[in-house]
């Protein structure tokens, strides 16, 4: 067990290096790339009085490479100052990365993780139903629902929800984070207005999100209904929760472990056009912005920040789900050919 | 006696000889020598009609039976006319073809015009000839990609699975929109075939893991390690034994692929991340968000369009995949092939 928990670190280690690593190639040994527009862009900015090193340190305040290191030292300068918290300077908005994307994180995490608890939650809890009521009018309809609902993509809810509640009906804002005039803290109002805004993004994941994960769980559910295993198990006389619960709810969800982490990185990567659409100020709204103002120290730095997001999720939820799989732990020794 | 040769016989119906014999030495010899004398009592012709009716036919005639395959499949089929024929019958979108923001079945234009004068349904369908080659390269990428990765960690196992495990779940973790936008920010792609590629670059890495998975069982199974024994390549056991059995399940995730590729598509050119060289359902959508289409009632069609044309093609895609299910599961397949009796299906439950 030990074992797991030192590979999943090492998973996550290794990982946000790669991450890192693919941010830094993107950025330096891109021709006519990044580092070459920045350049430009500085040189024409301060005219020709500068010298060529004089800009090439100036780039450097702000993505943290100096184009004429060699590579290695650039690679290594890029790394420790991406892990000590330093992306460099934002060219649009005129201030430290770090500091915008700070201010963004938290929203984004609190949308995406609502939604991700809510969609799998009435996802699961749905799917057992149906599953439990196997080919009765309650079945059929819940599946056709989730059908279509599924087959609809998120961002076309979320403007539909915009055009109708929004727009048209006016209960809902049509973006921002928390009304104007709130003060951020602790107070009941601000946190009232903050899940007011939040509302629509969140169902618009959640009514297109739940439906995959209903009929998946249902599909589940119903094939170990008719295995042996259940059989013996009711004639032991074991009572019928502990059944639903320990024998058919457990063994139904373990398969959609691999979906639920195919999942996290999904609706955490829907943060960009989510809050787009919502004009939203999370990682996702200032991705874009980035891309707009071809920002890049803001577009990496929110790039990697982002996909660190979804390690932590990830990893909480495979330490969660090595505690309910007994097979979680065991090391794999097959035989190699 | 008569009990003995009923049992001997249901032996070899499996195998469909006729000779009906009960004298000892015959049946040895007749088990030893089956298989080429079932060669000689099937013809070519036999096989062929066969294969036809047990690979193209009997899934078809499923697909109509089901009435997702039927309603995914007709949908599925309107959009590759109007990616094919669609373009030719409805002449291009052009600036002020039409009055502005004229609504839905007037003047000609049934699904109305945009705030340029340009009617909605000749930009859906002149848009559909890109959309389907990005959704081919996509999902040709995805699949193959994930294919050999899957497949070859899966059988090998050892350190050539640890390696491609540990890159497999690098590329699941990274969340695939904000990877493809900084790539697409950077490599600006221009043509449909590439766009597909670019949206696809992390998607094989889910049906990698789901395609190892599945192979983990099968590599166990007593023909592989035949194979294995008498000396076949790997790629050769991957090919022969390996993929054929993941076939329908590779199958079921292109359609699956597809429709991711759609989504990305769509999102990324609504959101303008990608040039705009090329008509796109997502680009109808940007500038109908843009135009005011949100708080004017009767733009709302400028918005409809292209919501209904992005939905529509998910829903027959995901029917579709529901259908497929049902096709590659054998016991539904074996009651829909003509070829195959009912009496033999009954043997092999038995």
């Amino acid at each position: 067990m030990v074992n797991y928990y030192v590979e999943r670190l090492a998973q996550l280690i290794i990982t946000t290096l790669a991450v890192i690593t693919l941010s830094f190639a993107l950025l330096r040994l891109m021709p006519g790339g990044p580092m070459d527009y920045l350049r430009a862009q500085l040189a024409s900015e301060m005219g020709s009085g500068r010298s060529s090193d004089e800009i090439d340190a100036i780039v450097e305040s702000y993505v943290s490479v100096n184009p004429n290191d060699p590579i290695y030292i650039a690679y290594f300068d890029y790394v420790t100052s991406i892990l000590q918290g330093d992306f460099g300077q934002s060219i649009w908005y005129s201030r430290p990365v770090s500091e915008i994307l700070a201010e963004a994180l938290p929203w984004t995490v609190f949308i995406m993780l609502s939604a991700l608890i809510f969609t799998f939650t009435i996802g699961i809890a749905l799917g057992a139903a149906m599953a439990y009521f196997e080919g009765s009018r309650f079945d059929t309809s819940a599946t056709i629902v989730s059908v279509i609902l599924t087959s609809i993509p998120y961002y076309i809810f979320a403007l539909v929800l915009l055009f109708a509640f929004a727009y048209q009906i006016q209960i809902f804002p049509t973006g921002d984070l928390y009304a104007r005039g709130e003060t951020p803290g602790l107070n009941i109002s601000f946190l009232r207005s903050a899940l007011h805004h939040a509302t629509l993004p969140i169902l618009s994941l959640v009514l297109t999100g739940f439906g995959g994960w209903a009929l998946s769980m249902r599909g589940n559910a119903v094939r170990i209904l008719g295995e042996d295993y259940l059989r013996v198990a009711e004639l032991r006389g074991i009572p019928d929760y502990r059944i639903s619960l320990k024998y058919v709810g457990q063994n139904a969800v373990l398969p959609m472990y691999t979906g639920l982490m195919i999942s996290i990185g999904f609706m955490f990567g829907g943060a960009v056009i989510l809050e787009e659409i919502f004009k939203y100020p999370g990682l996702g709204y200032y991705i874009l912005r980035a891309v707009e103002a071809r920002d890049y120290p803001l577009l990496m730095g929110g790039f990697i920040v982002i996909t660190l997001a979804v390690l932590v999720a990830v990893l909480i939820a495979d330490l969660t789900y090595g505690k309910i799989d007994p097979r979680a732990g065991g090391g794999e020794n097959r035989e190699t050919y | 006696m008569e009990r003995s040769t009923h049992v001997q016989e249901e032996v070899r119906t499996v195998k469909h000889t006729e000779e009906s014999t009960t004298d000892d030495e015959q049946i040895s010899s007749s088990v030893f020598n089956r298989s080429s004398t079932d060669y000689e009592t099937e013809s070519r012709k036999d096989q062929l009609v066969r294969s036809v009716d047990t690979r193209i036919l009997a899934p078809l005639r499923i697909v109509v039976h089901d009435w997702r395959g039927l309603v995914g499949g007709t949908i599925l089929l309107v959009y590759l006319l109007m990616g094919t024929i669609g373009v030719v019958l409805v002449e291009a979108p052009e600036i002020g073809q039409g009055p502005r923001f004229a609504a839905l079945f007037t003047d000609g234009h049934i699904l109305g015009t945009d705030n340029q004068g340009r009617d909605l349904l000749a930009l859906t369908v002149h848009a559909t000839p890109a959309m389907l080659e990005m959704i081919i390269s996509g999902a040709v990428f995805t699949t193959i990609v994930a294919t050999i990765v899957g497949t070859v960690s899966g059988y090998k196992g050892g350190i050539i699975d640890r390696i491609s495990m540990v890159v497999t779940d690098i590329m699941l973790t990274i969340p695939g929109l904000p990877l493809v936008i900084v790539i697409a920010a950077i490599l600006d792609p221009r043509t449909p075939w590439v766009v597909g590629i670019v949206l696809t670059i992390n998607a094989w890495a889910g049906l990698a893991r789901t395609i190892r998975a599945q192979v983990l069982t099968v590599r166990e199974e007593s023909y592989v390690e035949a194979s294995r024994v008498m000396g076949f390549s790997t790629s050769g056991i991957l090919r022969r034994d390996i993929i054929p059995q993941l076939m329908p399940y590779i199958g079921v995730n292109f359609m699956q692929a597809a429709r991711n590729v759609i989504f990305a598509s769509v999102g990324l050119y609504y959101l303008g991340v990608l040039p705009f060289t090329h008509y796109n359902w997502g680009i109808i959508l940007n500038q109908a968000y843009g135009g005011g289409a949100l708080w004017n009632v009767s733009y709302f069609h400028w918005m409809a369009v292209p919501i209904v044309t992005i939905s529509l093609i998910s829903l027959s895609l995901i029917l579709l995949t529901q259908s497929a299910d049902r096709v590659f599961n054998p016991r539904v397949r074996a009651k829909h092939s003509r070829t195959i009796s009912d009496d033999d299906d009954a043997v092999e439950h038995n």
